[in-house]
């Protein structure tokens, strides 16, 4: 089944998908394009990975790590479906990264890899934009090229974790204003989920909603204000987002 | 003389009378130990790396130096996520492999409201109060990469024991920070020698990212930070705070499924 969570009438409903439309906890049934999405998740810690890719790692000069590169972001980095993303004035290279997002269902501690998926309660879409102007050499990357407001959007769906064959092997892509960027397989990642799971879990606990985004692909381009961008992942449906800049904060 | 502070015994944060050798609490008059403390805060801890003027100094000389080629431009922030808070008189785990630990006493400004994009002059409009934070961390020499094996460990981030509003706080920006390791004091620091006051800090993290109600900004962490053993007792004080207490034990880990490991 496809959760949502969403706003209309005055207030936040969580939602499944029916037949392309929402049905709201209520019973009400609505068009996807009457809600405002929200992140489907209220999350926990919110893990990210770097460099997962052996193909993205090369294209943007780096080898592939031998331990996972893993970073933490904030709640405040995180926007629905359908929402907007600020890109500063000035900046010179900012892009998108489609990621397939673990979203954990349990406590886990010290979970060996062929009891992984038992600690998954499903999947969702992350779109974790990059603000490269602001890469630091300190605790790279560092939060201000990761960690901004609006750079995260997530959804549009929480996707239980029996809906989905095997994540391992799903094809993830982007389109920018229509037209193809980037493609992929989850099977092409250089730490696959249940070594991900097993690595954090051996030294320190994962809790329910906390959310693991496990990198991207090669074909991560600069985007600008104005541009849509769409990233999908097969069985998990589209997350769409669009580019905008400072004037829209009144910054 | 007692004070007044904001602490956490379930679910709320409730009024405490701090007085000398007691707490005050709904009319009773109890000691600490009688106490069960848990985080006066719930929000998302944000920790800052080189944010006092000892450990840039002392680190001057490899900025301009590989991994770091630069020296830092912007605040550097770092998580400590849910699963290290932990509380006032309670046991600190130290992993089995780990020999020793760093303990990286610090102030914690307590956000009153969400605060985005705030100006270095209103920065104080956003505060609620403050707390005492102890960023355990296993120690690392290199800064280049998020330190999370580290820094996340479960229970490495004791806060508390409670949140003293910033109308009982006369100048945040001037409070002497001790570290006593078994009643021996063993480190000294103090706010002021902070590269980024607490003001400016605000301003430089609420540029780029929404700090909201409950969150916690770490002042920054000491230059050479003391460690710390299995049994070792660790207390933090803070002027005008408090003071933050816990005993460092030999982590027993419950594994999934039971056994233990």
């Amino acid at each position: 089944m496809k959760h949502a969570r969403v706003s209309c009438y005055g207030q936040i409903f969580e939602a499944i998908e029916t037949e392309g439309k929402l049905k709201l906890s209520d019973g009400r049934i609505v068009e996807q394009k009457d809600v405002v999405f929200l992140a489907p998740i209220e999350a926990g810690t919110i893990f990210a990975l770097g460099l997962n890719y052996a193909d993205h790692a090369n294209e943007i000069s780096f080898k592939a790590p031998e331990e996972p590169l893993v970073f933490l972001k904030g709640p405040n980095s995180l926007i629905g479906h359908n929402g907007l993303t600020r890109r500063p004035k000035g900046v010179e290279t900012m892009h998108y990264e489609c990621e397939l997002a673990v979203v954990i269902g349990k406590k886990a501690r010290h979970v060996k890899r062929e009891d992984a998926y038992e600690y998954i309660s499903g999947y969702t879409i992350a779109n974790d934009y990059a603000i490269r102007d602001y890469l630091e050499n300190y605790y790279r990357p560092n939060l201000a090229v990761k960690n901004r407001d609006t750079l995260t959007p997530i959804g549009p769906w929480f996707v239980d974790k029996e809906d989905i064959n095997d994540p391992m092997n799903l094809r993830l892509y982007t389109y920018v204003n229509g037209e193809i960027k980037q493609e992929g397989s989850t099977k092409d990642m250089v730490f696959d989920i249940p070594f991900l799971i097993e690595y954090l879990s051996s030294f320190m606990t994962l809790n329910e909603h906390d959310i693991i985004l496990t990198g991207t692909p090669k074909g991560t381009v600069n985007v600008v204000e104005g541009d849509e961008v769409i990233v999908g992942i097969e069985g998990l449906g589209e997350l769409k987002n669009t580019i905008v800049g400072d004037e829209a904060f009144a910054r | 003389m007692t004070f007044q502070a904001k602490a956490r015994f379930s679910s709320m944060l409730e009024d405490i009378q701090v007085g000398p050798s007691y707490i005050e609490w709904k009319g009773k008059k109890l000691t600490e130990d009688a106490l069960t403390w848990q985080p006066p805060v719930t929000g998302t801890v944000y920790g800052t790396l080189l944010n006092f003027t000892e450990q840039v100094e002392a680190l001057q000389s490899q900025f301009n130096k590989d991994p770091y080629k630069k020296p830092p431009i912007r605040p550097i922030m770092y998580i400590k996520p849910k699963n290290t808070f932990n509380a006032h008189l309670k046991e600190v785990a130290i992993p089995e492999e780990i020999n020793e630990v760093e303990i990286n006493a610090t102030l914690g400004i307590i956000i009153g409201k969400t605060a985005t994009n705030v100006k270095e002059e209103e920065a104080y409009h956003f505060v609620e109060g403050y707390t005492i934070v102890n960023d355990v961390s296993i120690p690392h020499d290199s800064y280049y990469r998020p330190a999370i094996k580290q820094k996340a460990r479960d229970g490495f981030c004791p806060i508390g024991p409670w949140l003293v509003g910033k109308e009982h706080v006369v100048d945040p920006d001037n409070l002497l920070i001790r570290t006593f390791k078994n009643d021996e004091l063993i480190q000294v620091n103090h706010t002021k020698e902070l590269v980024r006051s607490i003001p400016r800090l605000i301003q430089d993290v609420t540029e780029f990212m929404t700090l909201y109600k409950g969150d916690v900004l770490l002042v920054g962490v000491p230059y050479n930070p003391p460690k710390a053993i299995v049994g070792d007792t660790i207390r933090i004080e803070i002027d005008q705070i408090g003071s933050l207490e816990n005993q460092f034990v030999m982590e027993n880990v419950q594994v999934a499924k039971g056994e233990h490991r």
